[in-house]
């Protein structure tokens, strides 16, 4: 795009000539760039504003985001994020399906983090239809959305050290990734979009040797993130890729609503199991990491530590399991025992009507939030009395997180915006939806 | 002589000498060999150990369906597990397509790893249409088959609506095993050797989209070669595409039979015409 026909939202962005050289926390540009000729020839001033267009289909954008990048010489002046080349209608098509067969479209939002976004819609319609869910469903819901956060978490570390150069990483992180896939189909059948969660509680208790398998996977995982650490913590490209990169100060942040590890490397402690939740967080021993400097080094190292807490909650949740049923004894939510329906006549019409036309749930509105590896994932639900949801809108955080892409990149290199763009691990499927 | 006209696929070019003294009696052979030296059986004896004759397309077919090179192109959720196809478990570099270029130009496979919407299906078109011929393109998962899931405004029904797709895997997404098993798929495509499709394992030929329907009476014409499992047949040069609209005088046979009936003939009557130059040696 030429500069001097920028669209007219476009024209805010554009900054003053004492504003031009700063990045987000008013570092000037000898500081992040340096004096010395070698480096100030990355700038060339007198060039007029050069713009780029990087993406839909670029290897690190981490999906098919689509990014407008006004380049003075190598350093990022101004950037626009275009959106929308996987808008896939997902909130719309929800309002076609009844709520338990909502449910698959809503995982297919934000596809590393399928747990949550199961957690955060099934805990709206919980919430519309006053629905306790037992303790066991509660805490196996917990082990499953900390098995998801790891999960995630590696495959942004693996595809963010690959993006840097480091392949290693990303060799290591999808190996202990496939295990904890390997989990997952074994509770759910599925290795992603496992649909294990549903309103009521779980679809399946979990099976014979699953409790060994996650305990292995317990004892084994904290190793590994060390052999990370030892990997990326002292080498030096990725040291200078990672520290004092990408700085946005925490207030900035805050006012962007940004969520998740972005905010807590900036220092906030923002967590939301760790506030009143309706999942029984409280009962979990767990510390929330947050970073001093707001960095990428600190994202990376907010992200290690994440990992490490959710062991920790996952080898408590593991250990005291409560017994009992797994899933409400609600039947007019509950699809009825499969063994039952041999017998039962009851059993049988409650089982038609629900797949046939699904439960209805009141008329009303919910808000559900759940703490997901990238922030906050709420569900937002208005339910009219049908069998249907009359809107289902989900607040995802890759979204409002993208926001903060711009003052991370602008007055940084262009090569910065890389690194930038792996740590603030935006899932395009959630942007888009 | 009876020289061995075969398929390269399953063949290495070159068995490998057990010993040094094995490999200096080899050199010194093939000296002889060139200076001329050889003669009648000797050099009979030679060309039948040492040459493996094949048609210069089917050579190249091989080596383009053993060094894949998929582009790096990921749409949604089916890319992650398109990742992991490359992971150490799953390493799909056991079968030469785990090179993940960034740029089409250098790319001759694009594997549509998830949902295609309206508003990415041109950007999708133009980076196949930057691709260098010969190139495939594998539509994994449900979304990029057929929609999936998401009959909606948004997502394109099928990425095969504007662009030609060979293999379609289905699942939501499908395990790193089934790209695998995908990819293999398509290898066989590219050395000219498709599988059967379903119209041939049941025999139902001539039900292609477009065609017009058979006069009744009249035997439907076997066809040799298959289509794939889709029907969608795009032969992009490879040499098995000349094969398929060829009938052949056995119509109770199928597939493989029916290929195999069809090279014994074309044996048995050269082509007429020079033969060519390569892979060819006259008999003595």
């Amino acid at each position: 795009m030429n500069p001097t026909t920028r669209a007219p939202d476009y024209a805010d962005t554009v900054r003053t000539p004492e504003e031009l050289g700063r990045d987000a926390i008013g570092r000037t540009e000898a500081q992040v760039i340096g004096t010395s000729p070698i480096e100030r020839t990355a700038i060339e001033r007198e060039e007029e504003l050069f713009t780029i267009n990087m993406g839909p289909h670029h290897p690190a954008t981490h999906g098919v985001l689509r990014l407008l990048v006004s380049l003075e010489g190598e350093v990022v002046r101004d950037l626009k994020p275009v959106m929308g080349y996987v808008h896939t209608g997902i909130e719309k098509s929800c309002e076609d399906k009844s709520y338990w067969k909502a449910i698959p479209f809503i995982e297919r939002m934000d596809y590393l983090a399928y747990y949550s976004n199961m957690a955060a819609f099934c805990g709206a319609a919980e919430t519309l239809l006053d629905l306790e869910i037992p303790p066991r469903a509660a805490w196996l819901r917990i082990l499953h959305l900390e098995l998801n956060r790891i999960h995630s978490h590696l495959v942004g570390l693996g595809t963010s050290a690959l993006d840097l150069g480091a392949i290693s990483m990303f060799w290591y992180c999808f190996r202990e990734r496939d295990t904890i896939l390997d989990l997952f189909e074994m509770s759910s059948g599925q290795r992603m979009h496992t649909r294990y969660f549903q309103v009521g509680g779980v679809a399946e208790d979990i099976p014979v040797g699953f409790a060994r398998k996650v305990r292995e996977f317990c004892a084994l995982m904290p190793g590994r993130i060390a052999e990370y650490e030892a990997l990326l913590d002292h080498n030096e490209i990725f040291l200078q890729r990672m520290k004092d990169v990408g700085i946005v100060p925490r207030e900035r942040l805050l006012e962007l609503g940004v969520t998740g590890p972005l905010l807590r490397a900036a220092g906030e402690p923002w967590d939301l199991r760790k506030v009143e939740h309706a999942l029984p967080y409280a009962d979990f021993e767990f510390d929330v990491p947050i970073g001093t400097v707001g960095d990428n080094w600190d994202r990376y190292r907010v992200r290690l530590a994440e990992m490490r807490e959710s062991v920790r909650i996952i080898e408590q949740a593991v250990d005291g399991l409560p017994e009992g049923s797994w899933i409400a004894d609600e039947r007019h939510v509950v699809l009825p025992p499969r063994h039952e329906l041999a017998t039962s006549m009851e059993a049988l019409i409650q089982h038609f009507k629900l797949v046939t036309e699904g439960f209805r749930v009141p008329p009303g509105e919910a808000y559900f939030p759940v703490e997901g590896p990238r922030g906050e994932y709420g569900v937002f639900l208005v339910a009219d009395g049908s069998a249907k949801p009359a809107r289902v809108h989900m607040r995802d955080p890759s979204f409002v997180n993208l926001q903060a892409l711009r003052e991370m990149c602008v007055g940084g290199y262009v090569a910065d915006l890389i690194a930038n763009l792996a740590m603030l691990d935006p899932i395009l499927g959630g942007i888009d939806r | 002589m009876e020289v061995e006209r075969t398929k390269l696929r399953g063949l290495s070019p070159l068995d490998r000498p057990r010993s040094p003294a094995e490999l200096r009696v080899r050199q010194l052979r093939a000296r002889d060999m060139l200076r001329g030296d050889l003669e009648g059986a000797d050099l009979d004896e030679y060309v039948e150990s040492r040459v493996l004759t094949t048609t210069l397309e089917r050579a190249q077919s091989w080596a383009r369906g053993n060094s894949l090179f998929p582009a790096t192109f990921g749409l949604a959720c089916c890319a992650i597990e398109m990742m992991s196809m490359v992971s150490a478990r799953y390493d799909t570099s056991r079968f030469g397509a785990e090179v993940f270029r960034a740029s089409p130009r250098q790319a001759d496979m694009l594997i549509l790893s998830g949902r295609v919407s309206i508003k990415m299906a041109p950007v999708v078109r133009r980076i196949y249409d930057q691709m260098l011929e010969p190139k495939w393109v594998l539509s994994m998962g449900a979304c990029s088959s057929s929609g999936g899931m998401f009959a909606n405004y948004a997502v394109v029904q099928g990425a095969d609506k504007f662009l030609p797709v060979d293999i379609h895997i289905p699942g939501c997404p499908p395990r790193p095993e089934a790209l695998i098993y995908g990819i293999l798929k398509l290898q066989r495509k590219v050395f000219g050797d498709p599988d059967l499709g379903w119209r041939e394992r049941y025999r139902a030929g001539g039900t292609e989209e477009g065609r017009r329907p058979w006069k009744a009476g009249a035997l439907p014409v076997e066809r040799v070669g298959s289509a794939p499992a889709a029907g969608i047949v795009t032969g992009h040069g490879q040499p098995g595409a000349a094969q398929l609209d060829a009938p052949v005088g056995h119509p109770q046979l199928t597939g493989h039979e029916a290929r195999d009936a069809y090279e014994e003939a074309e044996e048995d009557e050269p082509a007429a015409g020079p033969r060519p130059a390569v892979g060819w040696r006259d008999d003595a």
